[in-house]
């Protein structure tokens, strides 16, 4: 009578289906055509080659600051495959991946990147939120869209991203205790890479696992190979049919691994081992998925081959188009654009008391 | 019109605008059944029901994250913070999101919300529930801090909040909550945000003020009166932006000028007041402007807070230092 186990709704299930050489689990093998499946891949490869690109423009000084996603590709595509233009993307500000599957284009995020406000313009009608970088408070944005959908009866679902550090905030509780009371279809995407800067997930949290922490919302949770894109993919898909049936929330944890510096300022070595990075590098989720394909048959060497040109051919036309752009850009009087509805007087006094200076500065030039 | 507090006043504002746009939802802690722990939103639930007057779990943060992505969704999410000492748990949801989201997006997405929150001293309550910090708010850009004085403007500006297109801080004077009924029209009333109003015209020195302090304000021009010097009171009604263009032309018939608030001195919204005035009314000045606000310290518990806050006789003898006659 007095002590007895409690009996939980849920558990927690680990899912993995494509193993690290690219061998499939063929119960589970979701079942993805075959022009799907190249999409997929195709855009692993663009989210890893872009990445690589960006890191060596930030180090010719050619952008800022850059967080590289290398390693997360399976993450980032094989979940957000599952949302349909009309649902909302919550990045952080490690998805670029995800972001570039959205249809932000190459362009904007190299604006970003090299400290352009232009670079955060979007299609208007884009249900997709800005990337946001303080850390975690992105997730009660995915709840308050989410509560909005229910109230608009609008059948659209939320996808929300977010590390493994960030479960340590206070955001990330209530976020998903929220939305478990308010039932709000948002899927809470973990990517658990390992580390939050310097600090391993062994210190950000003394739970087995991320994903258990689902069962204390009363939401259901589970924890994925973050780097077989399959199994995310699957994982997913279980999780936006519930959300679109009023299933509420689901918490996915992706394990995976950060195989780059937390940003270009950043130096792991003073952190972490080479013999880890390289036992991760091991398990890479593109070339896995690409030992997939090729015992398929959906590739080979020579169309291989053609994707990576096409790829670096697209990136490269990026790239020149952007700093063709940057040269156009960047009015400074334009850093007071867009701060309210209508730019209040004591701010359009100050607006011209820089364009004064400008002016100003400019004759003095000119004068030599 | 109905005579009414400013609770009722405020309660009649939530009341129409949800009735007229079924975007405006409330959220906040208690807000349902209870109506509020001062019951501004009395009976709503009834109305509206629980979808639209959400009680939501105990967390700040949850209340304001939540309300910018329903702003972004296309709602206009009215919250209450329960008291504004337990508004900085939601701090950098404001400063780094709803102050933002428009900038960052260039437009594209926008968070027209707002927080409401009791602010001030003068009820006798516990600590954390008596402060003025909405310097905080003010210092923020892309945010806009209202504070009205009485229950006619609160209602006028509570609705003119709801359909800012911009995310506003909404501070009520828990002393002014109860204090005085007002005539408030039934039909509907709405002030223009960040424009100051002249509560008393006069021509001998300038009292600038806002929120719970117009109150001891207007008393002491009573006193002052009584001995003959005429006060012009400007009532701020919103902090920022700072609408600065009624003070000056006041201090261009008067020449002197008094700041009061409650929130402490230092970097206090008197301190940007008397810096405008300083950049454009300079040459009319014929005295430093005085200021009579809280002190730079923790506003003590209740049994001392009356010798903490602004009061008639301060307000008085500032009056008559900016003039010169003491
Ligand atoms: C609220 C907040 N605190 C600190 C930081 C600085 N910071 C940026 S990223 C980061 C680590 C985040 O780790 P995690 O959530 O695991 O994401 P990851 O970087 O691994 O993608 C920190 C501490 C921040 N951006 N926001
Ligand atoms: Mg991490």
């Amino acid at each position: 009578m007095p002590r007895t186990k409690i009996d939980l709704p849920e558990t927690i299930d680990y899912l993995s289906i494509l193993d690290e050489h690219g061998n499939v689990d063929q119960e589970l093998e979701p079942d993805i055509s075959e022009s799907k499946l190249r999409a997929l891949y195709r855009s692993m490869l663009l989210g890893r080659r872009f990445d690589e690109r960006m890191v060596d423009l930030q180090r010719q000084g050619r952008i800022g600051t850059f967080p590289p996603i290398k390693g997360q590709e399976a993450s980032q595509i094989g979940s957000i495959f599952q949302l349909r233009p009309t649902d909302w993307f919550v990045p952080a500000f490690r998805e670029t991946a995800a972001e570039i599957w959205r249809g932000r284009s190459l362009e904007s995020i190299l604006l970003y990147y090299n400290g352009y406000n232009e670079g955060t313009l979007l299609d208007r009608d884009q249900k997709d939120l800005p990337l946001a970088i303080p850390v975690s408070s992105q997730i009660l944005h995915a709840t308050g869209l989410g509560y909005a959908a229910n109230y608009r009866d609008s059948g659209e679902i939320v996808m929300v991203y977010f590390g493994d550090g960030a479960t340590s905030e206070g955001d990330f509780h209530e976020g998903l205790n929220c939305a478990a009371v308010y039932q709000t279809p948002v899927l809470f995407i973990c990517q658990n890479n390992q580390w939050a800067i310097s600090i391993p997930v062994k210190k950000q949290t003394h739970s087995q696992t991320i994903a258990q922490k689902a069962l204390a919302y009363g939401m259901p949770g589970i924890q994925v190979d973050g780097n077989d894109i399959l199994a995310v993919y699957a994982a997913t898909k279980e999780a936006a049919e519930r959300a679109r049936n009023g299933g509420g929330p689901t918490l996915i944890e992706c394990v995976t691994y950060r195989v780059m510096m937390h940003t270009t300022a950043d130096d792991p070595s003073r952190y972490r081992s080479d013999t880890e990075v390289e036992s991760w590098i091991k398990k890479d989720p593109l070339s896995r998925f690409e030992n997939y394909l090729i015992d398929k048959a959906f590739l080979n060497d020579s169309s291989r081959e053609k994707i990576e040109q096409e790829v670096r051919k697209q990136i490269q036309a990026a790239v020149e188009s952007a700093e063709k752009q940057m040269q156009d850009l960047g009015a400074p009087v334009d850093m007071f654009k867009h701060l309210y509805a209508d730019l209040p007087r004591q701010l359009k006094k100050q607006r011209e008391e820089l364009r004064a200076h400008l002016t100003a500065a400019e004759r003095e030039v000119d004068n030599g | 019109m109905a005579k009414m507090t400013m609770v009722q006043a405020l309660n009649l504002a939530l009341q129409q605008e949800m009735k007229n746009d079924d975007s405006v939802v409330l959220l906040g802690q208690d807000i349902g059944a209870d109506g509020g722990v001062f019951r501004v939103t009395d009976s709503l639930i009834d109305t509206f029901g629980e979808k639209r007057v959400i009680d939501t779990p105990l967390a700040e943060s949850a209340i304001i994250g939540m309300a910018v992505g329903m702003a972004i969704h296309g709602l206009k999410p009215v919250c209450e913070i329960q008291f504004s000492g337990f508004a900085y748990q939601s701090f950098h949801q404001l400063e780094n999101h709803a102050a933002r989201m428009r900038w960052r997006t260039q437009g594209r997405l926008t968070v027209p919300m707002v927080m409401r929150a009791p602010y001030g001293g003068g009820i006798r309550a516990l600590e954390h529930h008596s402060e003025s910090r909405e310097a905080y708010w003010a210092h923020t850009p892309g945010l806009k801090t209202v504070i009205p004085s009485g229950p006619r403007n609160a209602r006028a500006l509570l609705v003119a909040a709801i359909r800012s297109p911009d995310p506003i801080i909404f501070y009520e004077s828990k002393a002014l909550y109860r204090a005085y009924r007002e005539e408030v029209p039934e039909q509907e009333e709405i002030m223009e945000i960040g424009k100051s109003n002249i509560a008393r015209s006069g021509d001998d020195v300038t009292i600038i003020t806002y929120g719970a302090m117009l109150q001891p304000t207007l008393e002491a021009a009573d006193v002052l009166a009584q001995e003959g010097i005429n006060s012009e009171i400007i009532d701020l009604l919103t902090i920022s932006p700072l609408d600065d263009s009624l003070m000056v032309e006041s201090i261009k018939k008067t020449g002197c000028a008094v700041v009061v608030h409650e929130a402490p001195r230092s970097f206090g919204p008197g301190a940007e007041i008397v810096s405008r005035l300083m950049e454009d009314a300079f040459y009319y000045l014929e005295a430093p402007i005085q200021r009579v606000t809280g002190y730079d310290i923790i506003i003590p518990y209740f049994s001392r807070e009356k010798d903490y806050l602004p009061n008639v006789r301060r307000i008085v003898l500032a009056a008559k230092a900016a003039l010169q006659k003491i």
